[in-house]
Order: structure tokens, then sequence, then C-alpha cells
């Protein structure tokens, strides 16, 4: 079947350059037809891909290890879900997800406008069309997801031990969903500036794209930090990492986009604002997988490929300059129709909060590409940590709070002092009320973290007191229960009050992360079984140890061949509160060097994290045997003079043994982190409030409420 | 196998793409231009006036403030709205 994926790729380029061709073709010439069948062309890519994916996934599933990506990334002990995730663990395979998901997101929003924008369609489909030539060009001649090798390997190396982790599993395919949707509006963008047709219209037909890139990659993110914080380790759950900012850019980008559009939207201001950022969150989803791709940087999430550098820095150079030509060549038509009528308006705090989020996107990018901006002026590479990250991003997150609050209270256009005062004096209230009770709790020797819960506390009283007044009003005309004219509220002003939720989503999560970075408490130690330690209020206490062999009896389900770990006690104040059972796993290895014995287990060790969570603190344990002691190291020496590879699995069981007999002293890491849980709690309500602001309100509401539109502005059309 | 399967694939690509260069009837015109642009402005108007409506009944603007934006809002309504019938265009919401 491997032949049939090599043609889907190769079908895929034609119809690509085909398209692209079509495209251009029918909107210089005018003929329609040809736009149409650009237009198909994405359809019929969408179809090719997917029967591509479909091909790969049965390679997978069916162990078929004459595809070099499959022996290469799985393996007949990796457990069958995660064989099935493994499409996108390969260099390879994750190139075909990116170019699968582009074309399907790509169709639908070429479908939805296919009676509109007819040239900034075409300019768009010509574009999409394009990211997916060069997707499917790396495929064809960088990293083909279906080469093979004759004869097939036995065995394969088996999926990466970090990533059979459940998020995993979906983390990928949020985040490059996120990525893909994000060149959506990006293709409009610049066809509405090729078009010269640079009103809202493009704004609005991809609106709807911007909100769904931003919702998947913030998912995408948010998916991965869980994945940091459960399986890596070392307990953080966001670590600054290039590929981590790398996602993280184009949300934040993409974030003052959302915001910025709805004044080119109503005031047909920011046209080249919006432009520019539309522009730059494409570019940025583009580096974003550059980044993981190219393996320039370290991280823990690269996928070292340093073939395909080049090629990503030509696209990216070229949609660069592409774009700052557009914007540039175009300004005369992207002068603003209207200016700010007050500085004390909704429009200004929108302004505020995009020039926040780009300063902290700025921010992020000095500090991920510090190391190759240092290495091409010095010479020589240097990064900056988490500390230097810290110190311009905490400040600023603390701002965006804030402003995620006051931009809710204030009025478009216009607002007075007056009533400024009046609608901030309960959220301000709430806010020092929280001050107090911090200060009067002790808690007042972490500043920056009490400014955040204060912060926290603001956003909550300006959107409880816009859900309260908006119930109140609703109730005032519709006569209705308080509960259904909430419902009533929110359903007829999708877009607001989702928004209101997403920021109520955010301040929750902001909080998590102020309480759980400043106040936790972690121990790095060596336990004995019955030793104990006390990490903040609790006491943890090593019980015994416990081994499994063989991936079947593997308790962490991730296919190990030797595991082990221990079983702790957690007390507080003397009473039980959990038991945890952190462990380790060992992994086969492909170093036949390593001995039958060796090459068993000699794979990359992964912690497997065991932890109590709670809606006030989360306690993290994980261990670090050592199986480096004289007597086990002789289990395995001698094993590997003695025993062939089909017996070697006996000296993994007297190891385990062994270690359970005579456990040597562990290395364990404790954390007590206050509130983390309100991170991932945050993230769904953001979520949420996500969902309900790209839903699509009911074509009868819709009816009913242009309806009674028309029949204001008729009363002014009668005044008039 | 392989090779019917890439056949078939090709068939039905080459089917879906050329479909509307061999019917022979050409597809229908879009609309105009500058009539979506003002029916997108139409709608961005609608809500903007009940924005304003909703920000008074919240307490976030004056009465004095919310007439005069209202006022200022339905003028330009209006004028959209005249624009509009000089195309001869049914004013009709459309979906979002």
């Amino acid at each position: 079947m491997a032949g049939l994926g090599r043609v889907c790729l190769l079908l895929a380029l034609v119809v690509c350059l085909y398209g692209i061709g079509a495209a251009l073709y029918g909107v210089r010439s005018g003929r329609i037809e040809f736009s149409v069948s650009a237009r198909r062309s994405v359809y019929a890519l969408a179809g090719i891909l997917s029967v591509a994916i479909l091909v790969l996934e049965i390679a997978f599933l069916r162990d078929d290890f004459a595809f070099n990506t499959v022996a290469d990334t799985s393996s007949r002990t990796t457990p069958a879900l995660y064989r099935a995730a493994a499409v996108w663990s390969s260099q390879e395979g994750s190139l075909l997800l990116w170019a699968w998901l582009l074309s399907l997101w790509a169709s639908l929003a070429l479908f939805l406008t296919r009676n509109r924008m007819r040239e900034v369609a075409s300019y768009a489909t010509a574009i999409l069309l394009g990211f997916g030539a060069f997707f499917v060009s790396l495929m064809i001649f960088y990293a083909t997801p279906f080469a093979t090798t004759n004869p097939a390997p036995a065995e394969g190396v088996g999926l990466d031990p970090l990533l059979r982790f459940p998020t995993m599993m979906i983390h990928p395919p949020m985040l490059y969903s996120g990525y893909t949707l994000c060149t959506i509006p990006l293709a409009f963008g610049m066809g509405a500036l090729l078009a010269r047709r640079v009103d809202a219209e493009w704004i609005r037909a991809t609106r709807r794209f911007a909100l769904a890139a931003w919702l998947f990659l913030g998912m995408g993110i948010l998916l991965g930090a869980r994945w940091s914080y459960s399986e890596l380790g070392w307990g953080g759950y966001w670590g600054w990492d290039a590929v981590e900012n790398a996602s993280l850019m184009p949300w934040l980008t993409g974030t003052a986009f959302l915001h910025s559009l709805m004044i080119q939207e109503k005031r047909g201001m920011l046209k080249v604002w919006n432009a520019s950022l539309v522009l730059a969150t494409g570019t940025l989803a583009i580096m974003g997988t550059f980044l993981v791709r190219s393996g320039v940087l370290n991280s823990i999430h690269a996928f070292g490929g340093a073939t395909l550098g080049v090629p990503f820095v030509v696209l990216i150079a070229a949609l660069i300059a592409g774009s700052i030509y557009l914007v540039v060549s175009r300004r005369d038509m992207l002068r603003t129709e209207h200016r700010l009528d007050s500085l004390l308006s909704r429009e200004s705090i929108f302004l505020a909060n995009n020039l926040v989020l780009v300063g902290l996107c700025f921010v992020i990018f000095w500090g991920t590409y510090f190391p190759l901006i240092s290495e091409a002026l010095t010479g020589r590479e240097s990064s900056v940590g988490p500390p230097w990250f810290d110190r311009y991003t905490v400040p600023l997150a603390l701002v965006l709070v804030l402003l995620s609050g006051v931009g809710p209270v204030i009025a478009w256009r216009r607002a007075t002092l007056a009533n400024a005062r009046r609608n901030f004096a309960v959220p301000l209230a709430l806010a020092l009320l929280v001050l107090v009770v911090l200060l009067g709790a002790g808690a007042g020797e972490k500043p920056l973290a009490n400014a955040m819960f204060c912060c926290g506390a603001f956003v909550f009283g300006c959107i409880g007191q816009e859900f309260f007044r908006g119930v109140r009003a609703r109730r005032a005309t519709a006569q209705e229960g308080a509960m259904v004219a909430l419902l009533a509220l929110v359903r007829r002003n999708r877009r607001r009050y989702g928004g209101y939720i997403v920021h109520v989503g955010m301040a929750v999560l902001f909080i998590g992360v102020a309480a759980s970075s400043s106040f936790q408490h972690a121990s790095e130690l060596g336990l004995s079984p019955g030793q104990s330690t006390r990490v903040g209020a609790y006491t943890i206490r090593y019980v015994r140890p416990t081994a499994t062999i063989t991936p079947k009896y593997d308790a962490a389900h991730t296919g190990s061949t030797l595991s082990l770990g221990a079983v702790l006690d957690v007390t507080r104040q003397g009473r039980h509160v959990a038991t945890l059972e952190p462990s380790e796993g060992y992994y086969a290895s492909e170093e036949q060097a390593q001995g039958s014995v060796g090459s068993l287990i000699g794979g990359q060790p992964v912690s497997h994290v065991s932890m109590d969570g709670g809606v006030t603190r989360d306690v993290w344990t994980a261990i670090e045997p050592d199986i480096e002691t004289p007597a086990l190291h002789r289990i395995v020496t001698v094993g590997n003079r003695t025993l062939p590879p089909e017996d070697a699995l006996v000296a993994i069981g007297y190891l385990a043994r062994a270690y359970l007999q005579h456990p040597p002293q562990a290395q364990f890491h404790f954390i007590v982190s206050p509130l983390v849980m309100w991170i991932w709690i945050g993230g769904l309500i953001v979520f949420g409030g996500g969902l309900i602001a790209i839903w699509p309100a009911p074509s009868a509401v819709r009816r009913r409420v242009a309806i009674r539109s028309r029949a204001r502005a008729a009363q002014g059309l009668a005044r008039a | 196998m392989v090779v019917v399967l890439a056949l078939v694939l090709l068939a039905v690509t080459v089917a879906v793409v050329s479909a509307p260069l061999r019917a022979g009837r050409r597809p229908p015109q879009p609309r105009s231009a500058e009539r979506d642009e003002l029916e997108v402005a139409r709608e961005a108007k609608y809500r903007e006036i009940r924005d304003a409506e909703l920000d008074y009944r919240t307490g976030k603007l004056s009465r004095e403030d919310f007439e005069a934006v209202d006022r200022a809002l339905r003028a330009e309504a209006v004028e959209i709205l005249d624009r509009l019938e000089q195309l001869g265009e049914e004013i009709r919401p459309r979906a979002s």
C-alpha cells in the first residue's frame, strides 16, 4: 500500500499546482469556472490526503514495518491506542497530518465563502494551495511517510515512551489544527490585499476561523502543559521551551486580532493593524511548525530534522517579504475611516490590550530566537532562561488580566467618567477585599502573585456585574425568570457573553499559575523504605518498593519492559491523605551493544508521575530508582553473558525481584502546589466560552434580531 | 490492486476538479462586490445598534450618550440602506 501513498502525494502535488494556476487564471481573466475548478482542487486535495493518511494509519495499526516511519516510531509492544497516534509522532507523519488538516480546514472555509468575495476567495485558494504544495513537496522530496524497506524488519523501535500519554494523542492534532487554521485568515487577508478589497467582509468571512484557530491552539498549548506537568518528571507545566513559545506567539497575536477585528467591523479603523496582525499570526504559525520540524533550536518537543530548515526559511522569508510588500503597497486603501471618539471607550481598551499582547509576543520572540540572534552576531550561542521571561511577561500578564476586566464594562465609542466610576466601584471593592484578606493571611511576601489575585478578583467583579445587569435588563423587558433570562441573554449575544466567559477563564487560569508558581513547596532527596520527609504541610513516607516486568503488566500501560517504583503514604497532621505510586519505566532499545538483557531496558527511562490532585492543592511525586547498584548491575552483566535474547527476560525478572528484596535508596521529587487544578479548570472555562462565541446564532433568532434592527433603522429613516 | 486504486483516485480527482470546465453553462456570477460590502456593513451596523442598546441597559452609557450614539448609528445605518436601495437590493438578512 505504500505505492498508493506515494501516488497520493504525487497526485496531491499536481492538484495543488493546477489549482494555483486555475485560481490565478480565473481571477485575472474573470472566468469564474476556473476559480470554481480551483476551489474544487482544494476539495480534491482533502480527499487525496485523506486516503494518504488512511494508508499510513492502517500501516501503523497492522504493524507493517516495511514502512520506515512505522518501523522507526512503533512496535508490537506499543499499546494499540498509542500505535494509532504514532502516525504524527514521526517527522513524516506529522507533515502529512499538517497538510491533511490544512486541506480540510481550507475546504470548509472555501465552501462557506463559495458565493462571496470571488476575487478574494480565488487568491486565498491559490495561497492555501501554495501551502499545500509546500508541505506535499516536503513529503515527496525530503521526508516521505511512504518510504519502505525490503525485507521489512521483524520489529519496530517503538513509540518514544515520553509520548505514551493520553493527552499526547490529541495534543498534536489540536495544535496542528490551530496552526493550519491560522493560515485561513492569512490567506484571506492576503487575498483581500491582492484583490484590493480591504473592507470588513474578509474579516467577517474568516472571523470564525480565526476564533477556531485561537481555540484549537489554546487547547493544544494547554494539553501540552498538562503533558509536561503529568509526564515529564520535573513538575512544571511551562518551561519557556522554544517549541512551547513558538505555539504561544501566534496565539497571542491571534488574541490581539480577535479583539481588534471588532474595531474594524464596527468602526472601519485599524485596517493596517488588522492586516499586519493576521499576516503575522499566519507567519508565526508557520514559524512554529518550522521550530518543531527543523531542529534549529534545542527543545524537548522538537523532532530534529535538519533537512527541513532551508525550505522553511525560504517559505517564511517569502511570507514576511510578501506581507510587508502587500501592506505597504496597499497603505492608501487601508486608511482608517474614523478616529477614536474618546480615550475612555472600549476601542481604546482594545487598543491597549493589543499593544500588551503584541508586546508579550515580542518579548517571547526575542527570548526564543535569542540563541540564533546571539550566534549570528557573536558566533557564540547563548540563551535566556525562565527568569528572563518571567521578568518581562509577568508584569505584562498582570496588565492584560486587568484590561480583560476593564474592557467589558466600558462602552463602545464613548463612556463618561461618572459611568466608569459607577461601573468600577464593585469590582474595585472586590479586589481590595481580596488584598485585605491576603495581607491578613500573611501572604504579603509575594507581591506579584497577590497583584494577580487582586486583578483576578477585579475581573470576576466586572464580568459578574455585567451578567447581573444584563439579566436584570432582560428580565425587566421580557418578564422572564433569572435562569431563562441568563440563557436568553447569552444565546442572543454569543460573541459578547462567550467572550466574557473566556475572560473569566483566563483570570482563573492566571490565578492558578500565580498561586502554584509562587507558593509551591518542593523537595528532592533520596529515601529508603520506611523513611519519610516533610513537604509543606504534608509528611510523605516511602512505604515499600514496587516492580513489574513485561509490557503486559506495566502499571502505567505504556509498554515498558521493566517498571520500578514506590508506594508512598501521604499524611497531614497524622491523617492519611493519599497513597501514591510513582514509578519509572525502562524500555527496550535497539542498541545491540548493550547485550541481550541490557538492550531490554536500555532505552530512555521515563518517569511516571503519581499525584493527588485537588481544588486547593496537588501533591505531586516522581521517583528515580537506582538500578546501577553493583548487585543489580551484576544481574544485567551476567545475563548479557549467559542468556540468549529469547531468554533475556528471565534476568529482568531476577532484577525486579532483587530490587524488591534489597531496595536501594531511590531519588524522589516531591512538590506540593496550590491551585494547579484551576489552571486546567480555567482552560476548560476558556474553551466553553470560546465555543459559545464561535457557535452560530440560530437562524430564527438571527432573523428576528435582524427584523428588529431593520425596524429601528427605519425609525431613523423616518426621522431623517 | 494498488494500480486500480490509484487509477480510481485519479479518475475521481479529474472528475471533481474538471466538472466546472466541462459544464455547458457558466457558473452563476457571484453577487457584486459592492453589494456584499454594503451588506456586511449593514449587519455590522445593526449589531452596533444592538450593542449600544445593551451597553445603555447595562449602565455603561448615560442616557445622553446613548441617545447621541444611537442617533449617529441610525444615521449611518440609513446611509447604508440608501446605498443598498440604489443598488436595487432587497434588504434581507444573510446567514453569518
